[in-house]
């Protein structure tokens, strides 16, 4: 009777790591497709990326990517970064001071005022298209990097508000007002106390932040029209792709270029990202 | 703050609010706390500005008609009533299939279809991987959909469901399933559906994430007890799990919905705007209606039908999150 049991459980151990590593097999298939596709002349893949009979890897296609003489994949690298890492630290530097101040100050209002600005985080971003594109056709920042950083900065606000301001409520009260009793003011409890301990929220929320402006693609639609000006994103749409065929070595190397940065700073920031993702999702 | 004491608490405003302010500032004047206000100034300037401000300047231009020349004509509900009986929304005549449905239908499509599939798959798979060695390791390979740029998501689900390229086709063919071994990018019947089956992929690994979590915070007592009584598994997740998780999935189901009502850079990416009309949806159609049509006021209605439906759905959690 033991010994059956104990088989029986061992059988399901057993079964179980085997569905379970299946499905991450399987969850990978695609991905490794487009590596297949990316590494590989376009003529070794027409019986399928699947099918190794020729296997001739190489970086060719992600060097044309990078050097495509109409889009440039390297230009847009460089101008994901220039809007990616501005449009991550400013809202950063702005909704820390709001959270700070909605998590400690007292004054009417204030959770209306915060209520407001948080039900703001679930607005589509078509919401804003029509009056921004003309806003930035006014100030003439339309087809400026300067337009969608703006853009990006105010978008992820609200989320940052609300992030900073639940991560300020859980810090111990004590240390500001043993600081405030010392003569200390609210800037300088702020940058010399509250700051330092925020370090790991902060780094979760620019983690989160960073790649929300490198992966858009709506904002980069509506305000940049000129090829130059275009970030990964939208290049990626267009590389590639003829009239009627698609150049999928191209198309799959530019891919894999557009996602490794989100990517490699995932697995440098693993532990940053999910607390951001999930850190109020778990709390209740 | 719950939606009732947020009733309550407005109904108090000109007695709880108003007269103590109106007090406090006759006692002290505005000045001890009001370099305070410089912590709000930038993010409200900002907000107002390129968020507040354009958003209450599309619920307003639904109202009108936008005329050559600038000028603007007030229509009332006229754009709505276009918007709504435009066989681009809800498409009547071909339901209940295939597509084109209409952009409203096809994102109902996207929650009907999408949100029980990638929730309970990941619910599975996260009591799944509690017994398992290198979860971590599983988890990450299915939360690699979530890094993904989705404009990149859209890329490579065309690349799964393309003939030639695509995975899905070769593999009907080869099971002999020849109505699926066709190009699912050009089947209007197979686009949406493809699509929305394929977003799974990428969107799985949220819940699988959040519940992973959720469980580890159930306490081991818990399951021990009721093993001791004799509990059997099944009824220990329905009785145990599922309950202390109710909080969670109501999370995962709404932030589900808002990706579903928002989704856009896929179909795009997938089928490079033009072929879309079979898996059109509400926020592609705002695009179309404003950048291929020229009709502010259209696209302005769909926006802001769109929002009504996500602030519908994010009320349902507002007071968790800000709590």
């Amino acid at each position: 009777m033991m010994k059956w049991s104990f088989r029986k459980l061992r059988l399901r151990t057993i079964a179980v790591h085997l569905i379970a590593w299946s499905i991450a097999l399987a969850w990978l298939v695609p991905f490794l497709g487009v590596f297949s596709t990316a590494v590989r002349p376009v003529s070794e893949i027409t019986n399928g990326w699947w099918n190794f009979d020729r296997l001739n890897p190489s970086l060719n296609n992600f060097i044309a990517a990078f050097t495509n003489p109409v889009l440039p994949l390297s230009r847009a690298y460089a101008n994901s970064f220039l809007i990616a890492i501005p449009a991550t630290l400013i809202p950063i530097f702005v909704a820390t001071l709001a959270g700070y101040g909605f998590a400690r100050f007292r004054f009417p209002m204030r959770d209306y005022l915060f209520l407001s600005i948080v039900l703001l985080m679930s607005i589509p971003q078509q919401m804003i298209a029509i009056p921004v594109f003309k806003i930035m056709l006014d100030l003439n920042l339309y087809d400026n990097l300067l337009s969608i950083i703006l853009i990006h900065s105010a978008w992820g606000l609200p989320w940052i508000i609300l992030f900073m301001r639940n991560f300020t409520r859980a810090l111990p009260l004590e240390v500001e007002e043993a600081a405030r009793v010392d003569g200390a003011g609210d800037f300088k409890i702020f940058s010399k106390i509250v700051i330092p301990m925020a370090v790991p929220a902060l780094a979760s929320a620019a983690v989160l932040q960073f790649m929300w402006a490198w992966n858009d693609y709506f904002f980069a639609l509506i305000l940049l029209p000129t090829q130059a000006n275009w970030p990964v994103t939208r290049v990626v749409t267009s590389i590639g792709s003829g009239a009627l065929t698609t150049d999928w070595g191209i198309l799959s190397a530019a891919s894999i270029l557009t996602m490794l940065v989100p990517l490699v700073l995932y697995v440098v920031t693993q532990r940053y990202y999910i607390r951001g993702m999930i850190g109020w999702t778990i709390k209740g | 703050m719950g939606g009732y004491t947020l009733v309550t608490r407005i109904r108090h405003i000109p007695s709880k609010i108003l007269l103590p302010l109106l007090s406090r500032i006759s006692r002290h004047g505005l000045r001890p706390h009001a370099g305070r206000a410089l912590f709000f100034t930038p993010a409200l300037v900002l907000l107002v500005l390129l968020v507040i401000y354009p958003v209450l300047q599309t619920i307003f231009l639904g109202f009108y008609l936008e005329l050559p020349g600038g000028q603007r004509q007030f229509t009332g509900l006229d754009n709505y009533r276009a918007v709504l009986t435009d066989p681009a929304t809800i498409n009547v005549g071909n339901l209940p299939w295939p597509p084109p449905l209409g952009t409203l239908i096809h994102n109902a499509l996207w929650i009907v279809i999408h949100l029980p599939i990638s929730l309970f798959a990941g619910l599975w798979l996260a009591l799944l991987l509690q017994e398992t060695k290198g979860a971590s390791v599983v988890k990450s390979c299915i939360f690699l959909g979530m890094v993904t740029p989705m404009i990149v998501g859209g890329v490579i689900l065309r690349f799964l469901l393309e003939a030639g390229v695509g995975v899905v086709p070769s593999f009907f063919g080869v099971i002999g399933v020849r109505s699926l071994a066709v190009n699912w990018m050009v089947h209007r019947e197979l686009l949406l559906l493809g699509l929305i089956l394929g977003s799974v992929w990428l969107w799985t690994g949220f819940s699988l994430i959040v519940y992973s979590a959720g469980l580890t915070t159930i306490p081991k007592d818990y399951f021990e007890a009721a093993r001791v009584d004799g509990t059997p598994p099944g009824r220990m997740f329905f009785r145990i799990t599922f309950p202390l998780l109710k909080p969670l999935t109501l999370v995962i189901v709404v932030m589900t919905i808002l990706w579903e009502l928002k989704i856009f850079d896929i179909v795009v990416a997938a089928t490079n705007f033009g072929g879309g009309v079979g898996a059109d949806t509400l926020a592609l159609q705002v695009y179309r209606f404003f950048f291929y049509d020229s009709n502010a006021g259209k696209a302005a209605v769909v926006a802001s039908l769109l929002t009504l439906l996500t602030l519908i759905s994010t009320s349902l959690i507002l007071r968790r999150m800000a709590k």
